[in-house]
Order: structure tokens, then sequence, then C-alpha cells
């Protein structure tokens, strides 16, 4: 091999860096603290700023997440809740935000949440429960810092770690609410699913959803298929195909993948009931209902506990009974449809319904 | 179960989505041959169908036309396959490695591309399935060819990106096996020497493969934003690019062979789409497995090995030997 070669290698590898320090690729080593916004200089006097709503001090949050701040999805809704604490808060002069995203790879992430721990990082967020047994060998070394993993239930405490934080969102409330309103919608009996990997938030929903169909009617058959990955938008969208062929006519499905069958559920004129994010902009007439996931309050309330000198041990749910989920229902829907879902709703709340989940 | 569904409609549905499944994969393996016939593997494919899918998805967004959608889409392909033939040809880059980097550009770049002009996933109105209508010829009938059992529902009901992969199947035989162009393609890939010998520039050729083959990644990306999901979204094409670059060595450097692994691929995935949606008692992981299970065990078949171009990743100088 010619010596010719050393420099295009520079440049092309320099080039991939500076893209990659731009968007963080899940294949790239992680680039430690990548802040979103200049870091302003921090100073004590700098501290509640006025029109503050939140009764909090400055914070440094970082979070890690397997897919991306714009996924529509899973990662989506808690950057969207980090972000509306900022701006209550008063800016990034009171709550400074980094993150990385489409960290899939496990070992990249925990290099990652290491990094912005030992970088002072007051809250370290790992926004999956793939990070959770490399968060638990990172914890204790870092005992000023809080750190909050989800889905999950487990703080460590078995394990004596007192500084993290666990938090999950009961997916399958919102999808029995679903369940039930896919099931009044479907003229056909047949529904279908289109699930990515059969594990964590994705197997809770699709589970509460299946109980919530087959509760309302039992004789409903409710098509339940896997695509094997989280971002395979293509074959989400053949997924969703595939459902329609097979009799389906109304359509659910979960993570970031989720946008390539709501294109095809568009084409085909089928509704879509959406989880975890809002998905209606990208087809307001198709996506009919939403189960929101909003992760304000249970964040707000990390930022304070570690504020108060409790670094961690709370495990947090997102209920629709404490207000962590809520459900959007389009005004196209049919009356009776969207009066059942909420008699689901205030079963669950009352705990009259209680879901069973394997 | 759905138990009034037929084995017919079952048929027809996998053979429909195996089609659509197999476009993307087509363009992009069928330009990569071609790269690799003439002795340059590029690893950058999946980078190229992000660009591409970016590109023509961002156009088609701004200006609504279809078409300038797609020509922005092999342009910037073109122009990526045109740096990689500089860095591979010119300066003699070992390939792997700037394939990597391409990728990684790419990946990078439409993402960085993405948050800022667009940030948020959006849909567009992307090439319509075509029907093949009696009315549109000026008949008076509502009768569409796309209607007629099984050939018309399985063939007759795609959008013409979809056709375009397969028209570019014989197009690319014909190309590469009965024209000169063609014959300059595979003596430079299998003898770069004697070809260089015989007066055939080595180094245009490549170029000229590659910057081909990084258009066609181009049209693959923009096949999946514009034609297949209509939608863009950071690192749509999870894989792709690799797969199709594996299915080169899988259909051993030519057209039909190319052809044969997209649709085996594509296939067996609808089918297991189908069989997860008919609730038949198998893991969904198992299912999901099928298609790369089958792929690898197709290609540990030795003899594919002495098919490969004998030039394949090896820079060429004049003078050496």
């Amino acid at each position: 091999m010619s010596k010719r070669l050393f420099w295009p290698l520079t440049l092309l590898v320099a080039l991939a860096l500076i893209a990659a320090q731009c968007a963080a690729p899940a294949t790239e080593a992680p680039p430690p603290a990548k802040t979103e916004e200049a870091a302003p200089a921090k100073t004590e006097e700098a501290a509640p700023a006025e029109g503050a709503a939140l009764d909090i001090e400055p914070i440094r949050i970082a979070i890690v997440m397997p897919s991306t701040t714009t996924d529509l999805a899973w990662s989506q809704a808690i950057f969207d809740a980090l972000l509306r604490i900022q701006e209550e808060a008063g800016g990034e002069d009171v709550v400074e935000i980094a993150y990385s995203e489409t960290m899939f790879n496990v070992t990249d992430a925990a290099a990652a949440l290491r990094d912005y721990a030992a970088d002072g990082y007051d809250l370290v967020i790992a926004h999956g429960t793939q990070y959770g047994s490399s968060l638990f060998e990172i914890a204790p070394d870092f005992p000023d810092t809080s750190f909050a993993w989800g889905t999950a239930t487990d703080t460590g405490e078995g394990e004596g770690l007192h500084n993290i934080f666990a938090y999950e969102a009961r997916a399958e409330q919102g999808g029995y609410v679903n369940g039930v309103l896919a099931a009044s919608l479907s003229k056909s009996g047949v529904i279908g699913v289109v699930g990515p990997v059969e594990a964590g938030d994705a197997k809770l929903y699709i589970d509460g959803f299946v109980a919530g169909a087959k509760a309302t009617n039992p004789d409903i058959t409710v098509n339940v298929s896997y695509t094997g990955s989280f971002g395979d938008t293509a074959l989400a969208a053949e997924a969703a195909n595939t459902h329609i062929n097979a009799g389906a006519d109304v359509l659910t499905g979960s993570a970031q993948q989720v946008v390539g069958a709501i294109g095809v559920a568009k084409e085909k004129n089928v509704p879509w009931l959406g989880t975890q994010s809002d998905q209606s902009p990208l087809a307001p007439d198709i996506v009919v209902a939403t189960q929101l996931y909003d992760w304000h309050d249970t964040l707000l309330d990390m930022i304070k506990k570690h504020q108060a000198g409790e670094l961690g041990g709370t495990a947090y749910q997102l209920t629709l009974k404490n207000g962590g989920l809520t459900m959007l229902y389009s005004d196209s829907l049919p009356e009776e449809a969207v009066a059942a879902a909420k008699e689901a709703e205030a079963g669950i709340i009352s705990g009259e319904i209680t879901i069973d989940i394997e | 179960m759905s138990g009034e569904l037929s084995v017919l409609a079952i048929i027809v549905g996998i053979a429909h989505s195996g089609l659509r499944l197999a476009t993307p994969y087509l363009y992009a393996a069928i330009g990569e041959m071609f790269a690799q016939r003439s002795g340059v593997l590029n690893l950058g494919v999946e980078g190229i169908m992000l660009m591409g899918a970016y590109s023509g998805f961002f156009v088609t967004f701004k200006t609504g036309n279809l078409l300038l959608g797609l020509l922005a889409a092999a342009t910037v392909g073109a122009l990526m396959g045109l740096a990689m033939a500089f860095v591979s040809v010119t300066l003699q880059a070992q390939q792997g490695i700037s394939g990597i980097g391409l990728f990684m550009f790419g990946l990078g770049a439409s993402s960085l591309l993405f948050k800022t002009t667009l940030g948020t996933v959006e849909g567009v109105e992307g090439f319509p399935e075509l029907r093949f209508c009696l009315s549109s010829l000026g008949l008076n009938s509502n009768y569409c060819l796309s209607q007629i059992p099984i050939l018309g529902e399985i063939f007759l009901r795609h959008n013409i990106l979809v056709y375009g992969a397969f028209a570019l199947v014989p197009i690319a035989w014909w190309v590469l096996n009965k024209t000169t162009w063609g014959l300059s393609i595979r003596a430079v890939g299998q003898n770069p020497q004697a070809a260089d010998s015989l007066g055939v520039s080595v180094a245009r050729v490549r170029y000229v493969t590659v910057t081909l083959g990084g258009m066609l990644a181009g049209i693959a990306g923009a096949s999946l934003s514009i034609s297949l999901l209509n939608i863009f979204q950071e690192n749509m094409t999870n894989g792709q690019g690799f797969i199709a670059v594996a299915l080169v060595y899988f259909g051993s450097w030519a057209p039909l062979g190319v052809l044969a692994g997209a649709m085996l691929f594509s296939l067996v995935n609808a089918l297991q789409l189908w069989v997860q949606v008919l609730g038949l008692n198998i893991p969904s992981d198992v299912a999901v497995m099928l298609p790369y299970l089958l792929t690898i065990i197709t290609l540990a078949f030795p003899f594919r090995r002495a098919l490969q171009p004998a030039a394949l990743t090896k820079p060429f100088e004049r003078g050496e030997s």
C-alpha cells in the first residue's frame, strides 16, 4: 500500500468526525458531553432568575438515549419534557441540558454516561432499560451525582446504591384504553399491531392493548407482529401493509419505526392509535388517539430531591392516575368510542379495571 | 387466527410485499455491483442511501415536485460516489476504511441536515401506485389491470420506482455483458494491467462505475423516502446499504444473482411478517432471523469465492505487476 493513502484517510476521518460530532451517530466513539446550548459559565449569582416559575437552583442535566430527540416516540417524549422544564425554570442559565442520542450500542452509552458524570453533571439520565447494568457499575464511582434510569423499577438500593432514581411508564394502561378504542372502531373484527422488539415498554403497551381489545370484544382478532428492531422503518411499513392485507382496519404500534407504518396507514386510510409521543402532526386525520408520556413532573421531582440532598432511591411511575400518562382523542372519533375509552380510563384510575400482564 | 383468509390471498400478499421490499436493495446492490466489477469495494452505500433519502425528501417537501426530488437524490448520490472514486482511485486509499468513512459522513450529515432544516418527521405525497386503468387510455371503462386476479394484484399495483428497480436488472446485464463498456469494466476488475496495456483507462472506468454506483444508491434512498415510506427519519435505512453490499457477494457479482438474492431476502422477510400476523406459533425473534439466516447459509457455499473480481479492493498503479 502506498503512503499516499495517509492524508486522504485522515481527511475522511476528520470529515466523518465533524459530521459525527454534529449528530453523534451510534457507531462513533461517544464524544464526551456534547452540549446543545453553549454552556454559559455558571456563576452562583446567576441563580434563580427572575420569572423562574419553578423553584429550583441551577442544575446541569445530561441524558443518553437510544434513538433521536426527534423520533416522535420514546426519546422525544422525555427530551420535550426536559426542554419544557428548562423553559419554565428560566432558560439555560438555570437548567443546562446535554444529550447524546442514537446510543443504541450499550458500550458507547456507558462511556457517555461516565463522561457526563465525570464532567460534573448533577443529574445523568440513562434513558433505556438496556443501560441498567452499566449504570450500576458507574454510579458508585460518582457518589455526589444523581442518576436516573428507565424503563426500570430497581433503584439499586438492594445493592447498596443510593444515587439512582428509577422510572417507568405504565404503558399497559394507555395500551388498554387504546385497545378498547380499537375494538370499538373496528368493523372487520381484526386489529393489527406493529411491534418493535418483544420487550420492555413496547411489550407492556402491546399486552395492555390486547387485554383492552379482548375485554371490549372477546371475539376480536388482534394480530401482533414484531420487526425485531426499533428503527426498521421500512419493515414496519411492510408489517402495516401485511396487517391491512390480513383484514385489519385499525392499527397501532410502538417505537420510532412506526412513522413508516403511519405512512402506510395514511395511504390506505386506516386509523392509527399512537403511544409515547404525539404522532398526529404526521397524519392528523389518521392518528386518532394517543397515549402521551409526560415526564415533566417526574423529572422535576428528581431535580428537587437532588437539590434537597436526596440523590436517588425513588422509583417513579407514569400512570393515568398521576397524570404522567394522558390520552389525546381526535375530534373525528365517534362519541360512543370515546365514551368507552374514557370509561376505561376512569376504571383504571379507580382501580376497578386491573390489567393482567404476563 | 384469520380463518377466512385464503392461502391464495396470503401468497399474493407475500409476493406484493416482496417486490416492494426488494426495491431499495436492487438499486443499491446493482450500483454496488458495477463498482465491484471494476475493482472498487464501496462500503459507503448506506451513507449514500441516507443522503439520497434526505435530499430526495427535502426537495420534494419544499417543491412538491417528485421528479426534482429524485434528481436531487441521484445527483447527491453521484457526488458522493465521485468522492469515493477520488479517494479510492486517485488517492488509492484503503477501500474498506474509506467506505466506512463515507458511511459515517452520510449518517452524520443527513442527521445534521434533518435537524437543521426539518426538525421533525414530516410526510410528503410520494410516487403514487400505478393501477394501469383503462380510463387513462381514454377508454370508457372503470377497469384497471391491477384488478386482474393474482398477476395483476401482485405486479400491477406498484409505483414507478419499483418498476425502475426491476427494469434495471436486464439493463445492467446487457451493459455488463453485451457492450464494449461492460467489457472494459470486467477487464479492469479482473486484470487491470492487461486492460491498461490495451489502452483502457483503468482510472476512468472506475470513476464512472463508482459514481454510477453512488447515483443508484442515492436513488435507493429516495425509493424509501419518496416512494415507499414517504417520510424522512434519521438513520431510516437501518443497515439496508450493508445488506446491499452483502447481496452483491450473494449474487456472485451478476445482475441476475443480485436479483435472486434481493428477492429471496425480501420474500422471506414478507413471509415472516405473515407468519407473525397469522399468529403461527413461532417466536417473533426466530421469524425475524429467518432472512438473515438464509443469507448466511447461502453465502457459506465456497464455490462463490472463485467468481470474485480478481482486482477487487486493489488500487491500480501503472507499472506494478
